[in-house]
């Protein structure tokens, strides 16, 4: 993968709807007994923000290895927030024949304010290696 | 809300079954349809030992076990690596996530609980760390 990556940010996907019955499967689904929203929720939205970089770059999702996952919160996410995610290339290592791509992205509200930043690290398993 | 945490308090381990069925309801709730975290078949063809949950199904869990140690309280940081895979045999009782921590440090109005995620005695996850308000 071509370093140039680095720091390319790509278009916002959204906005998504933080909806009460989308919070309420997935809560149920992890055992969340709170009505506050759970903090991995933005993994919902932070996956279609993630194909669409994959596809982007024609990488393959089996070849794809989550390595981290972090989420910085400015302020708790609510039902019906409506959030916009951002994704932008932060690093790109080579070991070993992989690529390990550092991501950034931000989710911002209806009023362009910074909700949450999730960072990832993707571990990109070189395939003809 | 004022949590009666001081650092060095080490909290109450919580346990969780995770089951092939905690796995598609996950994946259903999550959008990650990725197969090795459902099919026996696909995750033995790319060389896993069998269907593995995932990563941030346990992800999930430990934030549960944050919540139960904190009232619930707002989450301001949280995250960690993803270091082994947790393995989940296609039976009644699936497996076992258990999730200890220790307060790390209590100021500002922020909690720090550095936290330990394993599953048949191994860490599953790395550096797993929660900030929460109280």
């Amino acid at each position: 993968m071509d370093s140039s990556i680095v720091g390319r940010q790509f278009p916002p996907v959204g906005p998504y709807l933080v909806s009460a019955e989308k919070v309420r499967e997935f809560a149920t689904a992890i055992g969340w007994e709170y009505d506050s929203v759970p903090p991995t929720f933005p993994i919902v939205l932070a996956g279609a923000s993630m194909n669409a970089f994959l596809d982007e770059l024609g990488l393959e999702l089996s070849l794809i290895v989550h390595g981290e996952q972090r989420f910085a919160y400015e302020r708790p996410l609510a039902d019906g927030d409506e959030l916009t995610s951002t994704l932008t290339v932060a690093s790109l290592r080579q070991i070993g024949g992989n690529d390990i791509i550092g991501t950034s992205t931000t989710f911002t509200d209806a009023s362009g304010d910074l909700v949450c930043t999730a960072t990832a690290t993707l571990v990109h398993r070189g395939a003809a290696a | 809300m004022t949590l009666d945490l001081a650092a060095g308090d080490a909290l109450e381990p919580q346990s969780y079954a995770v089951t092939r069925a905690d796995l598609v309801r996950y994946a259903g709730a999550s959008g990650d349809f990725n197969p090795i975290h459902w099919s026996d078949r696909t995750a033995t063809a790319v060389g896993l030992p069998g269907v593995i949950a995932h990563g941030m199904f346990t992800m999930a869990l430990a934030g549960r076990a944050v919540a139960a140690w904190t009232g619930g309280a707002p989450v301001v940081d949280f995250g960690g690596k993803f270091t082994n895979m947790v393995v989940v045999p296609d039976t009644d009782e699936g497996t076992t996530v258990t999730v200890a921590g220790t307060v790390k440090s209590v100021a500002d109005g922020l909690v720090t609980l550095a936290l330990e995620v394993t599953c048949d005695g191994q860490k599953v996850l790395g550096n797993p760390k929660a900030v929460v308000r109280a």
